[in-house]
């Protein structure tokens, strides 16, 4: 008798201390296929240990919403067919995220999306419209508030603690492998018919890189070149080479994009994009602390550069000091 | 434009971009005593064109919460009546990319983020945006909340004239309490530590070892 007091307080305190509520998973599709970051934010979602509630916004909502059905471990999904939502402008999707998120029917204690531009957008805007502070870019997940997040462009991990009553976070895609779509399930689908906030901003156009080579953020291989190629001319004759002999995509240095070797939205680094892939090769890359952030987490990592002091053999696994232009031509052919 | 352009633009300072940060003894920050500190490079960005006038809300050594700051910045537009908000995308210390995002939501404004490019036609501004896959174009008319990506420009260099000049230049001095904001941190901070460090790497002496090091690893 005495026990079963003592344990009353200590068991609501358990209660209370284990947030329990659904995770609501905002997915990216391109279509009707799933993005992979999507499928990693997936994965954070289920080590949250909560039931997740998938949510699709836009016109393919539907039919991205039966490639859902492929994924285990979900519990439910919600869309919304309005071709408002089509690109993902966060002035339109976020407001309908918090209203969601707030309706206490649903019992929503966490918001989860990929760190990409997307995610990147609409995120903290929902922390504005909901007064909860977002944990952004997390690398693991230690317990269903406490999360591992890098700062200092990867210089430091920071474990934090979020103190909201909604937690909000974004999952870095190349921390957390993206679950497998193998499954045949028939998740309750629910759709919604939001009503869509008016604002002055319309999406105009977009000017897409097109490739058939594997996507930056989700190749197994990446070679990347730097300053050290000197023209758009060698980026493309060295390069592309090398990448199509490896199966792999193709990233940039900063130094690279801004002298116009190629686009943009290859730039690896603290504020390009951050990989991980099997093999990351560099070539006439320096290793500047800014691009490290972007790779350094890669399984292998080969640096090809004439330079034998450049920061980037502090990191990598094997590196190759010689000449470039006569090491890369060689190099892919004996790889192809 | 129906009104003239009141623009403001938030700016941070942090330890300087080329400096290697080093973590505290008691694991809980990054050791700021004696470390150079510059304008945040996406601030710079922002920036750009010399300044009117200068706020500096002082808020002494603590580190302030994205939230808290926009809660603070939306104060400040609302007082001066800015219809243009241009802020750095990130900040290079926390990386959060959080602020201007949360400022837009606030003022219930449009958000125009990593900027690569921008144009006013008309009543409208024209933003072409970085984005995954390469870039978008959005248009919006004022109020606009702009975050800068590193391609927008190149920040110039203040001259010394230009900065003698800007000694004389207004510079309003504020503190926290003048604003009705509750700073109280949503974030708790449990530990900072060094990222795993790689094992040393080995270096090879021509292309055919390289290939065989790749072999053995799996690696191709």
């Amino acid at each position: 008798m005495f026990r079963s007091i003592r344990l009353q307080p200590l068991r609501s305190f358990k209660s209370y201390s284990q947030r329990f509520g659904s995770t609501l998973a905002f997915i990216e599709a391109q279509g009707d296929s799933i993005s992979s970051a999507s499928l990693s934010s997936l994965n954070a979602a289920k080590q949250i240990g909560n039931p997740i509630i998938a949510i699709l916004l836009g016109s393919s909502a539907k039919s991205a919403a039966e490639n859902l059905q492929k994924i285990d471990g979900l519990d439910k999904i919600l869309l919304a067919s309005n071709n408002e939502f089509d690109h993902n402008l966060p002035e339109y999707l976020s407001p309908v995220l918090t209203k969601l998120i707030q309706d206490e029917s649903k019992d929503i204690s966490h918001f989860i999306t990929p760190a990409t531009a997307v995610g990147k957008n609409i995120l903290p805007r929902i922390g504005a419209l909901l007064d909860s502070q977002p944990v952004s870019d997390i690398i693991k997940v230690q317990d269903s508030t406490t999360f591992v997040r890098p700062i200092y462009a990867g210089n430091a991990l920071t474990t934090v603690k979020s103190l909201d009553s909604k937690v909000l976070i974004s999952a870095r895609p190349s921390a957390f492998d993206p679950v497998q779509a193998s499954g045949s399930n028939s998740y309750p689908i629910e759709e919604l018919t939001p009503e869509v906030e008016s604002s002055s901003v319309e999406w105009v156009s977009e000017n897409l890189v097109k490739s058939e080579r594997p996507d930056l953020s989700s190749a197994k291989s990446v070679v990347a070149g730097g300053r050290g190629l000197k023209s758009k001319e060698n980026f493309d004759q060295l390069i592309t080479p090398l990448a199509d002999a490896l199966g792999a995509g193709i990233g940039a240095t900063r130094a690279a994009v801004d002298s116009g070797f190629t686009d943009n939205s290859l730039q690896v680094g603290q504020t390009g994009k951050v990989v991980a892939p099997d093999l990351y090769v560099a070539v006439g890359v320096s290793g500047a602390i800014q691009h490290l952030a972007g790779m350094k987490d890669s399984k292998t990592i080969v640096a090809i550069n004439k330079d034998e002091e450049a920061p980037i053999f502090n990191v990598a696994d094997i590196g190759l000091v010689g000449d470039l232009f006569e090491v890369v031509p060689e190099l892919t052919e004996k790889v192809k | 434009m129906s009104s003239k352009l009141n623009i403001l633009v938030p700016v941070k300072r942090v330890i300087d971009f080329a400096i290697k940060p080093r973590i505290n003894k008691t694991n809980t920050g990054i050791e700021k005593t004696g470390v150079k500190f510059s304008i945040n490079p996406f601030c710079d960005i922002a920036v750009t064109k010399g300044a009117d006038s200068s706020t500096l809300v002082d808020v002494g050594e603590e580190e302030i919460e994205p939230l808290s700051v926009a809660k603070i910045l939306k104060q400040v537009v609302e007082k001066n009546q800015s219809n243009l908000v241009i802020l750095g995308k990130q900040a290079i210390d926390d990386d959060s990319n959080h602020t201007g995002q949360m400022l837009a939501g606030l003022l219930n404004w449009p958000q125009a983020t990593n900027a690569a490019k921008v144009e006013i036609k008309n009543d409208e501004v024209f933003v072409t945006r970085e984005i995954d896959g390469g870039e978008e174009t959005v248009k919006s008319k004022l109020p606009l909340i702009i975050t800068t990506d590193l391609r927008l420009n190149e920040p110039r260099y203040a001259t010394l004239p230009n900065m003698m000049k800007a000694k004389k230049k207004p510079l309003e001095k504020l503190k926290l309490s003048d604003f009705d904001v509750d700073v109280t941190k949503r974030i708790e901070v449990l530990k900072v530590e060094e990222p795993p460090v790689r094992n040393a790497g080995i270096k090879v002496g021509n292309v055919d070892e390289l290939v065989s090091k790749l072999k053995d690893l799996k690696a191709i």
